[in-house]
C-alpha cells in the first residue's frame, strides 16, 4: 500500500496544475460548508451565552423575540413601556426574589445607553453564570456617573473620569438634539464579557429621568436647558416608566405560574418571557434559512467531489499507456484500482484539510469583527469534532467516488493487455 | 532435459469479435536462449507477447510459461508470475512520466517481493549498476524527468527496468524500432549481454529481419502462424 501511496503522490505532483485547481475547488466547498455551520452554531452559542440566571423578562406586550432582542441584545427598539407602579407590583410579588428594571432609548456615539439599578451588576449573569466584573473604577454613585462596557472603553479610548454626553434616541452622531448640558463621567469600566454588555453605557435610572427633564412631550422643550443641573438633583427622579424588567424567582418551580399570572395581569397589559424559550423561538425563525443554507453548501461539497471525478476521468485517456506499463511491470488490476482511488482520496483529503484551514483563518479574522459589530462572541474558535468529521466524510466520499474512474481504468487495462493502440 | 521457458501447443487467439489473429501449432523457447521472432506489422507479435505475459487468455490450446499453464492459471496467479519472473520492454513510451529514471527502473520492485529480494539490499545501487551497464553512467541523468531523455536513453532505462531483480524471462516488443541502426545494434548487444549475465531467457520480436543475426536463434511468426496468411 505504501508503494502505491508514493506512486499516487508522484502522479498527482506530475499533474500539479489541474490537481491544485481541483483541490482548491474541494477546499472552497468545504470552507463554505464549515463556514455556514460555524457561523450558525457560533451565533447560537454566542447568543445563548449572553444571558443566564434571569428567569423572566417582563415588558410591554410585543413579540417574544422582539422583547428578548431589545432587552438583552440591544437590537431593535420598542415604543411601549411599563409604568413604575406596575414595576413595583412585580417587584413586590412574593414569588419574586429580585428585579432589575432597565430603561433604554438613548445612545452615546453609536453605543446604547441603559438606565438601570446597581442590582443589575449583582444579578445579570452571562456564560455559565459568570457575573459582571469591574476592570477599574466603581459602580455609579453620583447621579451623572456611567459604567461603560469594555468595547466602549476600548473603541472610544475612554478611561476613568472621561466626560461623556448622551444622545437622545439611537442616532450615531452627537447632533444637536442631545443632552449636551448634562455631561456624565466614567466611574467604572467593566471587564470584557463577549456579550452586548461590552457595548453598553450603563447609568442609573434616575440619571435617565434627570436628562429627560423638559422632554416630557417626547421632544426637547426649548426651556429644558435652562433648568440648572443642581436644581434637577433636588427633584424626585423616580422614573415614570421602565423599558423592561429582569426577574429572578424565589423558586424555579413557579416559573410557568408566575409567567401566566404576569401575562394575564389585570390592569396594565404585560408580557413575560423565559429567555431560553425565547431563544428557541428565535432559532425556530432562523432555522429554515439555516437549513436551506446548509443544504446549499452541502450541494456545493457534492460539486467539489464531482470535480475530483471529472479531473481524474479526463486524465484517464492520456494515462492509458501508463496503466499498461504498470500492468507490464507487475501491477495487478487491484493495484490500478487502488492507485486511482488513492489519488481521488488524496485530493479529497487535501482539499478538506485546506478548506478547514481556510475557514479557521477566516474566522480568526472575522469573529472579532462580528463581535465588535453585534457584541455577540462567536463560540469557541479552535478546530473541533465537526472539522474532523467533515475531513473524514469528504475523504471517504472522495475514495468512494474514485472507484468510478478506478473501475474504468482497471477494465480498460485488462482489455488493452500489453498493446495499447494509441 | 530442462523444462522449456515457453511452450506453446495448438494456441488460438482472436480479439473480441475479430478475426483469428494467432493459430500456432507449436512454439518453444528453452532456458538461456535469446530468440528473435520476426513478423510483419499486424501479424500478431504483440498479441502473442500479451498471451505469454499472461495479460491475455487464449481461446484454445496450451501455453506454458516458466512451468505454469497460463491458459488455466487464475488471473491473479498470472499477474504474480509476471511480476515475479518476467521483464517487459515495449516499442516506445516505456516509462511512467511522473517517476524519475531510477524510479522507473525500480518500479517492478514495488509489485514483487521476489524481485525486491533478488535486487539485493541496495536496490538503488543495483538500478545504477544496471543503467551503467546499459550505457547510462551519467549520474546527473538519474534524477532527471524521463521526458527529457532521448528515445534511445528511454529504451535503455526500460531495459534496466526489465532486468532488475533478475527475472527469468525478458520479453521485448520491437524496442529498437524507433532507434537508428547504430543505436539499435548497440542496444541489442547491451541487452543481450545483461540477459546472458543474469542467466535469463530473451524473447525479442521485431518486423526488422536484419536483426536476426544478433540472437542465438531466429523464428518467423508468419510461417508458424496458420492464421497469419491472408485468405
Ligand atoms: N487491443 C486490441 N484490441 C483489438 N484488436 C487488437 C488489439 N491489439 C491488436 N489488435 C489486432 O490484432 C492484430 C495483431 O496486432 P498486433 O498483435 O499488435 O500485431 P503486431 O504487434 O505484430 O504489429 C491486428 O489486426 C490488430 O488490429
Ligand atoms: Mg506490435
Amino acid at each position: 500500500m505504501t508503494a502505491l501511496f508514493s506512486l499516487a503522490w508522484s502522479s498527482l505532483l506530475n499533474r500539479k496544475g489541474s490537481v491544485i485547481l481541483t483541490i482548491l475547488a474541494v477546499a472552497l466547498s468545504v470552507a463554505l460548508f464549515l463556514g455556514v455551520e460555524k457561523a450558525r452554531s457560533g451565533a447560537r452559542e454566542g447568543f445563548e451565552n449572553t444571558i443566564s440566571g434571569t428567569d423572566l423578562i417582563v415588558g410591554a406586550p410585543t413579540g417574544t423575540v422582539n422583547l428578548l432582542l431589545y432587552s438583552v441584545f440591544r437590537m431593535g427598539s420598542t415604543t411601549a413601556e411599563v409604568s413604575w407602579p406596575t414595576y413595583r407590583q412585580i417587584a413586590e410579588r412574593p414569588d419574586v426574589a429580585w428585579t432589575v428594571p432597565i430603561a433604554l432609548g438613548d445612545s452615546h456615539r453609536g453605543f446604547r445607553v441603559m438606565g438601570t439599578t446597581t442590582a443589575y451588576f449583582d444579578h445579570y449573569k452571562y456564560g455559565g453564570g459568570q457575573p459582571l466584573e469591574l476592570a477599574e473604577g466603581a459602580l455609579f454613585d453620583d447621579l451623572f456617573d456611567a459604567v461603560i462596557g469594555a468595547d466602549v472603553a476600548r473603541d472610544l479610548g475612554y478611561t476613568l473620569d472621561t466626560p461623556l454626553i448622551l444622545t437622545h434616541g439611537l442616532g450615531a452622531a452627537d447632533l444637536g438634539s442631545g443632552h449636551e448640558n448634562r455631561p456624565f463621567r466614567v466611574s467604572g469600566i467593566l471587564k470584557p464579557t463577549g456579550t452586548p454588555v461590552d457595548r453598553t453605557v450603563h447609568v442609573s435610572l434616575e440619571a435617565i429621568t434627570a436628562i429627560h427633564v423638559g422632554w416630557e412631550t417626547g421632544a426637547k422643550n426649548p426651556l429644558a436647558d435652562s433648568i440648572p443641573t443642581e436644581m434637577i438633583r433636588s427633584f424626585d427622579l423616580t422614573p415614570k416608566t421602565v423599558t423592561a424588567i429582569f426577574v429572578g424567582l424565589e423558586r424555579k418551580g413557579t416559573i410557568l405560574t408566575t409567567r401566566r399570572q404576569i401575562n394575564t395581569n389585570r390592569g396594565e397589559p404585560l408580557m413575560a418571557i423565559i429567555p431560553g424559550e425565547a431563544l428557541r423561538e428565535l432559532w425556530g425563525v432562523t432555522s429554515i434559512a439555516e437549513r436551506a443554507l446548509l443544504a446549499v453548501s452541502g450541494f456545493v461539497i457534492a460539486v467539489g467531489l464531482v470535480s475530483i471525478l471529472t479531473s481524474i476521468l479526463t486524465s484517464l485517456n492520456e494515462r492509458r499507456r501508463e496503466m499498461s506499463i504498470l500492468r507490464a511491470t507487475g501491477a495487478r488490476p487491484g493495484h490500478i484500482f487502488s492507485l486511482l482511488v488513492l489519488e481521488s482520496g488524496l485530493i479529497g483529503f487535501m482539499g478538506a484539510l485546506i478548506g478547514i484551514v481556510i475557514v479557521h483563518s477566516v474566522f480568526a479574522v472575522v469573529a472579532p469583527m462580528l463581535q465588535a459589530r453585534y457584541g455577540v462572541a462567536f463560540g469557541s474558535g479552535g478546530p473541533g469534532l465537526l472539522d474532523l468529521y467533515v475531513l473524514g466524510a469528504v475523504t471517504f466520499a472522495s475514495l468512494v467516488i474514485g472507484a468510478v474512474p478506478a473501475i474504468a481504468a482497471m477494465r480498460r487495462s485488462l482489455a488493452d493487455g500489453l498493446s495499447v493502440r494509441l | 532435459m530442462a523444462d522449456p521457458v515457453i511452450d506453446i501447443e495448438g494456441l488460438r487467439f482472436a480479439w473480441k469479435s475479430g478475426p483469428q489473429v494467432l493459430d500456432i501449432e507449436a512454439f518453444r523457447v528453452d532456458a538461456g536462449e535469446r530468440v528473435f521472432l520476426r513478423g510483419p506489422s499486424g501479424s500478431g507479435k504483440s498479441t502473442l507477447l500479451g498471451l505469454i505475459a499472461g495479460v491475455l487468455q487464449p481461446q484454445a490450446g496450451r501455453i506454458r510459461v516458466l512451468g505454469e499453464d497460463m491458459s488455466t492459471l487464475a488471473a491473479a496467479r498470472r499477474d504474480r508470475l509476471r511480476a515475479d519472473r518476467m521483464g517487459v520492454i515495449f516499442q516506445m513510451f516505456n516509462l511512467v512520466p511522473y517517476l524519475s529514471v531510477t524510479g522507473n527502473v525500480l518500479l517492478p520492485l514495488r509489485f514483487s517481493q521476489a524481485r525486491r529480494k533478488a535486487a539485493g539490499n541496495d536496490p538503488q545501487a543495483e538500478a545504477r549498476r544496471l543503467l551503467a551497464r546499459l550505457g547510462l553512467q551519467d549520474e546527473s541523468l538519474l534524477e532527471r524527468r524521463v521526458s527529457d531523455l532521448s528515445v534511445g536513453q528511454q529504451q535503455r532505462v526500460a531495459a534496466a527496468r526489465a532486468l532488475i531483480g533478475s527475472p527469468s524471462l525478458v520479453i521485448a516488443d520491437e524496442p529498437t524500432s524507433a532507434l537508428d541502426a547504430d543505436a539499435r545494434d548497440r542496444f541489442i548487444n547491451l541487452l543481450s549481454e545483461e540477459v546472458e549475465r543474469s542467466g535469463a531467457t530473451l524473447l525479442f520480436v521485431s518486423h526488422d529481419a536484419s536483426l536476426a543475426g544478433l540472437f542465438t536463434r531466429a523464428a518467423d511468426l508468419t510461417t508458424m502462424n496458420r492464421a497469419g496468411a491472408p485468405a
